[in-house]
């Protein structure tokens, strides 16, 4: 019994450790972001610096027009995005999910073949540049990632055929409801798990993409915080230049604390993210967990 | 005969067709997203010009693929991409098993969930924030490396943003930091499944733990392990991105080896414009990419008819 209770201890050592290495990385970008410019090109970025300092979140204060916008950009696209995407995929994973659709085998097909095969990126891209003309549209952070393929249909499809009665179904058909009656009053209701877990993958999908900014967007005003943030890793005057206040930008260039600023962008960025976090934790695990096992 | 048939069907469509309409959005989504994109693929074969238009530019055969692969860098990004990810499976799954075999002996609930919790959270930030993470490290000035960490060693400063030897070792351990929890989570939820009547029966027997885990926990999740092996192979031609791209901050001094099929692609296209190439690279990795994935499937139906895709 002993040797048991050790053995809990080193094991519990060991993963204080192992969640240490996970979270020091960001505790260091926090640090950073509060240390003065001095004791960043005294120490560098460092869990002590010698100095602390509020002069780089006072400087993103000045800035705040441009951080709200791209957030407005990021909060506008993750509702659209999932609630569009949720809705178009619960609609067709229903029928596929009935047995009595005429060509179900057709249709699963359709859907499933996005699975296995798939244009790449040049092709896609040419697709919503030259024929939809998306560039430097908002339309070209939403559009893309909408379905993206058919897996997240094949998983809900898959809980739609297990999970809900079809006498439940064929009751409400012959007491006369029809169709679309069954799918937003007893379906929907009745899959509420698997349409939060997918809502919320589709959420975490749209709020850290980056991608779709890089490839389609050029003009800052339309960037989500994402693009921003990314564009301001190698570039940390891209803020000012682009600046939408239209402030006395030059004379903030001057002593600018840049090398605390690109930390606190950072932080800024991630903040909502860890403050949500452990409460939708549970719901992460189980989504994770249901997207790995066959749709 | 063939008249009734089709009439049957018809009725059907007639019968259920508000379940066809329900599906109109979504398929008309899929045939942009995906089937036009896959028709788009012959552009390969063509010599884009934009003047005549996608469609109207002359076909050039196979050119595209010869300029491809005359030049070095096919093999450059073939080489990479296969040894990073086949590499990155092996690393991952094994520290995964091992991660979620050690959460799952702890035994205070509380404990074993916040852990969990955690190692999961690099997972979920975007990979742009990854690389203000990394930043944070390996910046040449400012970086925690350069400053606190090879200091103690005394070890002089390295700049780590053009030294391409670094990097394989760097993306492994961003790779395996950023992903290892989903993992850790899946192979956690096959070894809470085992039913714990055998660890009774082997503790009985006088089994050690390490006994038990080595013939009850590993064999059983085995299906789990073979089935995520076999699926992150079909993957095996398609990279990370932002791993790649986004990680070493698009740094050309790097590209020796840092530059995978993805990246290549994503050059060819946005920065240099040499649409061919690029078209060229990516219908290769969509080609090979579809013959790995119908071939892990063929394997993975072999084993076990239930956790093939198809």
């Amino acid at each position: 019994m002993r040797s048991n209770e050790m053995n809990q201890t080193a094991l519990n050592i060991f993963m204080v450790v192992l969640t240490a290495a996970c979270l020091l990385p960001f505790l260091l970008l926090i640090i950073s972001s509060f240390a003065s410019e001095q004791s960043i090109i005294k120490l560098g970025y460092t869990f002590f610096p010698s100095e602390y300092s509020l002069e780089a979140y006072k400087y993103l204060w000045g800035e705040s027009s441009s951080l709200l916008r791209a957030y407005g950009i990021t909060i506008l696209i993750t509702v659209i995005g999932t609630s569009v995407g949720l809705t178009i995929s619960a609609l067709l994973a229903y029928p596929l999910s009935r047995g009595v659709l005429p060509f179900k085998y057709f249709f699963s097909f359709v859907v499933f073949f996005t699975l296995l095969f798939n244009g790449g990126l040049v092709p896609t891209y040419l697709v919503y540049t030259e024929i939809f003309h998306m560039k430097n549209t908002l339309l070209a952070l939403i559009i893309p990632g909408l379905l993206t393929n058919g897996f997240f249909i094949l998983l809900i499809r898959t809980y739609f055929a297990t999970s809900i009665p079809v006498p439940i179904i064929e009751s409400a058909y012959i007491d006369g409801a029809s169709e679309y009656r069954i799918f937003f009053s007893i379906v929907m209701p009745l899959s509420l798990p698997i349409l939060a877990t997918i809502g919320l993958m589709l959420t975490i999908a749209y709020w850290n993409d980056w991608f779709n900014g890089l490839i389609y967007l050029t003009e800052p005003r339309l960037f989500s915080i994402q693009n921003l943030l990314n564009r301001m890793l190698t570039n940390i005057q891209f803020l000012q230049q682009n600046s939408f206040a239209g402030n006395n930008a030059s004379a903030i260039a001057a002593n600018l604390p840049t090398n605390a600023v690109r930390m606190a962008m950072a932080v800024i960025g991630v903040v909502p993210l860890l403050c949500v976090y452990p409460f939708f934790q549970k719901y992460f695990v189980k989504g994770l967990v249901v997207g790995a096992v066959k749709g | 005969m063939g008249q009734t048939r089709w009439g049957q069907t018809w009725k059907q469509v007639v019968r259920y067709r508000a379940l066809l309409f329900m599906m109109i959005p979504g398929l008309i989504y899929l045939v942009i997203n995906n089937y036009i994109p896959m028709a788009g693929i012959v552009i390969a074969f063509k010599d884009i010009n934009y003047a005549k238009g996608i469609f109207a530019s002359d076909w050039i055969g196979l050119k595209n693929f010869e300029f491809l692969f005359k030049t070095n860098d096919a093999f450059i990004i073939t080489r990479n991409t296969i040894l990073y990810n086949g590499f990155f499976i092996i690393l991952n799954t094994v520290i995964a098993i091992g991660l979620a075999i050690l959460l799952n002996e702890i035994r205070n609930a509380v404990a074993k969930r916040f852990y969990q919790s955690i190692v999961l959270l690099p997972y979920l930030i975007s990979m742009v924030i990854v690389s203000y993470l990394v930043v944070a490290m390996l910046h040449v000035e400012n970086g925690f490396m350069n400053n606190t960490v090879l200091p103690l060693f005394g070890i002089d400063p390295i700049a780590w943003y053009s030294k391409a030897e670094y990097w394989p070792f760097i993306l492994t351990i961003v790779n395996v930091w950023k992903n290892i929890g989903y993992l850790c989570i899946i192979f956690l939820a096959s070894i809470v499944g085992i039913d714990h009547e055998y660890y009774e029966a082997a503790t009985i027997d006088g089994a050690s733990k390490w006994a038990q885990i080595k013939s009850i926990t590993v064999p059983l999740i085995m299906p789990t392990i073979i089935i995520m092996t076999l699926l992150a192979i079909g993957r095996i031609f398609y990279s990370d991105f932002g791993l790649f791209y986004q990680v070493p901050l698009n740094s050309g001094a790097l590209k020796s080896t840092t530059d995978v099929i993805d990246t290549y692609v994503y050059r060819g296209l946005m920065q240099l414009g040499d649409i061919g190439m690029s078209s060229a690279a990516g219908l290769y990795q969509s080609v090979v990419g579809f013959v790995l994935v119908l071939l892990s499937n063929y394997i993975v139906a072999k084993k076990d008819r239930d956790q093939a895709l198809f």
